[in-house]
């Protein structure tokens, strides 16, 4: 699904991630944890294509094609997705508007028609019914006001509708209470299958008892520097970082 | 010769065209008098420091077409809100069409300036509010001397107007080019309520000038919705003088679309005569190339508890260059003032410009007054986000630039104005935004 090799990048010449090598197969969870200023968010937004960051070395692989080149839309077309720690307000254009707009660019990208408005209106209705979204949630503005969980659950709720092949949850569990937490990670459990793969950036255990992920790795000054089963992430939880910082030096 | 020139010599021809007996034969020959002396404005006055008409007083203006013309309907027809039943005044060079107009002299008064200002039974009214409240600036006051038609609009006392009114200007290009001067006079009586769409439109390349004046006198409790749609061809310019006088409790609302024309410049006025009034001005500029766009606005507030409220945004790509000088003055005796102001702008290259400037003289100390400006570009976050979802980049800008406009659209009370709009709005912006605007 998406192999990452020897990925270097920058953001105004600062030099961030320094030599990434990560594999991810259809059907697997992967947890990226580590302290902050790591490079976790860094590492989340070069996959996605966020312009700011430079790519000074290494490649991106999704599905065996390099995705490097591509523009943040194009990758978006290709399945990947991510769940932004900070989503953005948008005033003015309601989450309903906002679904349509970029599942249909997501079709017409694809050759294909746009979706018609009573399927639109069902698959709506069902994928706010999965993560327990009140309807008249969807007509507010995008964001807009919205509370720290509902912004969460609304960026899920955009994943269920866009059905990405890989899907990276950059600190979702980062101002979630424990119902939403579970409410979240429900739904993100329930569109997982074997054909697609999860990434989950955190700094807590918490979340990965939720979402159980079937590889942990430790992400420290840009590399990852240790990888291991779920039972890495309780041993981090316990003992915290600064055992593996000690280990590497 | 100079265009001042050639108008000046033009007054004596054109009185003797019109009834010189007319009620307003002095206020005419006053107003000349006032434009000989002051000329046109120049960037050396204060309030028109960013615009220069230079560029466009150049041309050889014809001043009195000489050709009668008739367009279709088929042929305008997109130019109108043509999916509502309304009262229309068109005109077509300057010249009244009836066959294009659907006026109205039951119960209300929806007709001609030139009727109003000849017939008897109208006397009364051009007395009582003729250049009552238009200011004496040359621009206004070279309207004045050559005022004979225009939109002459008389809602009485209790009379809601269902049928919005819609004033058109055509120009054919029948002249290599063409200087209109409406004059439009709009009073409405105690308790009464109307809705007027203007629109100033040419249809070919020619140059055109349009230097336009409209009175609005809302009386007690009146209600006016006003819509200025300004989406011309980058070869004409308009400047539109516009002064509304607001009876106490009365509510006048002004919506300016610029989207269009070469020069743009918008003088609007409102003077709050009584207590317990709201004025609402609102806008939205999109504009590129090399196009200019000038929001002079007023609000004076002379009397206790009233409320302004000013809402202007602004697009401006290319080499387009837009103003915003938004005074409030508020008098002494204006206490309990509540007057907010706000001026939001985005440049969407590094060769547009918008200069603005809020400008607030308060002499009450009980009042509320707020206003905020911001220039900005379009925030890159929120581009990211918009394209990690799918959306193209050219479709992200479209989307966010269209919410950016977009609460200005909230305010306005007839949805085929806002479908009207927000379709300009989307192609203006080149994109298919992707759901029902």
């Amino acid at each position: 699904m998406l192999k990452i090799n020897n990925l270097h990048a920058s953001v105004e010449d600062k030099a961030i991630l320094k030599g990434i090598n990560l594999e991810v197969k259809p059907g697997e969870v992967h947890a990226i944890m580590g302290p902050n200023g790591s490079g976790k968010s860094t590492l989340a937004s070069v996959i996605a294509g966020k312009e700011e960051y430079e790519v000074e070395e290494g490649e991106i692989l999704l599905e065996g094609e390099n995705i490097d080149e591509l523009a943040a839309e194009e990758r978006a077309h290709k399945g990947v997705f991510l769940s932004f720690q900070y989503p953005v307000e948008i005033p003015g254009v309601s989450v309903t508007n906002f679904m349509k707009t970029a599942i249909n660019e997501t079709r017409k990208a694809k050759g294909l028609e746009d979706m018609p408005a009573n399927e639109m209106l069902k698959m709506i209705r069902e994928k706010s019914e999965l993560l327990e979204i009140d309807r008249k949630f969807l007509s507010r503005s995008l964001n807009e006001g919205f509370s720290g969980g509902e912004k969460k659950r609304n960026e899920i709720f955009q994943m269920a509708m866009l059905e990405p092949k890989l899907a990276i949850l950059d600190e979702t569990d980062s101002g979630l209470d424990i119902d939403a937490l579970r409410i979240v990670a429900n739904g993100v459990n329930k569109l997982k299958s074997k054909d697609n793969a999860v990434i989950v950036i955190t700094h807590y255990q918490r979340l990965l008892d939720y979402i159980v992920p079937d590889y942990v790795h430790v992400l420290y000054n840009g590399r990852i520097v240790k990888s291991g089963t779920k039972e890495l992430a309780h041993e981090l939880e316990a003992k915290g970082y600064d055992w593996i910082k000690q280990e590497l030096v | 010769m100079e265009l001042k020139e050639k108008l000046v010599s033009s007054f004596m021809a054109f009185e003797d065209t019109v009834d010189v007996n007319s009620p307003i034969h002095d206020i005419r020959t006053e107003a000349i008098k006032t434009f000989e002396a002051d000329g046109f404005p120049t960037k050396k006055q204060e309030a028109w420091k960013y615009t220069s008409l230079n560029s466009i007083l150049k041309h050889d203006y014809s001043v009195f077409p000489k050709h009668e013309d008739a367009l279709e309907f088929k042929d305008v027809k997109k130019y109108f809100i043509h999916d509502i039943d309304s009262y229309k005044i068109v005109f077509i060079d300057g010249k009244y069409s009836s066959h294009l107009s659907q006026t109205t002299h039951d119960g209300i008064d929806v007709c001609l300036m030139s009727a109003a200002l000849t017939k008897p039974k109208y006397r009364l009214v051009i007395e009582n509010y003729f250049n009552k409240i238009a200011s004496k600036d040359s621009m206004s006051a070279l309207n004045t001397a050559f005022s004979a038609e225009g939109a002459y609009i008389h809602i009485p006392k209790n009379k809601l107007v269902e049928k919005p009114i819609q004033i058109l200007h055509f120009s054919t290009g029948n002249e290599a080019a063409l200087m209109l001067q409406p004059r439009n006079l709009v009073v409405v009586d105690e308790n009464a309520h109307v809705q007027i769409i203007e629109r100033h439109q040419s249809l070919t390349e020619n140059p055109v000038l349009t230097n336009s004046v409209t009175e609005i006198f809302t009386n007690k409790r009146a209600i006016v919705d006003y819509y200025k749609i300004q989406n011309d061809r980058e070869t004409a310019s308009l400047i539109d003088n516009t002064f509304i006088d607001q009876k106490r409790e009365s509510l006048a609302k002004v919506h300016t679309f610029s989207f269009g024309g070469k020069i743009t410049r918008n003088n609007l006025n409102f003077y709050q005569n009584g207590e317990r009034i709201d004025s609402t001005m609102k806008g939205i500029t999109i504009i590129g190339n090399k196009q200019h766009v000038d929001h002079n606005t007023l609000v004076h507030h002379i009397e206790p508890n009233c409320e302004s409220h000013q809402d202007y945004k602004g697009i401006f790509g290319d080499s387009a260059t837009g103003v915003f000088n938004g005074k409030v003055l508020v008098e002494k005796e204006a206490q309990k003032t509540d007057a907010f102001q706000a001026n939001n702008n985005i440049l969407l290259s590094d060769k547009a410009t918008i200069n603005t400037k809020p400008q607030l003289e308060i002499f009450a100390d009980d009042v509320k007054c707020s206003h905020g400006c911001t220039i900005g570009q379009l925030d890159e976050s929120a581009m990211f986000y918009l394209r990690s979802r799918g959306i193209p980049e050219k479709e992200a800008r479209g989307l966010l630039m269209f919410a950016f406009s977009n609460n200005v659209l909230d305010s306005v009370k007839i949805p085929e104005i806002k479908n009207r709009i927000t379709k300009i709005i989307a192609n203006k912006l080149g994109v298919n935004i992707g759901f029902d605007l």
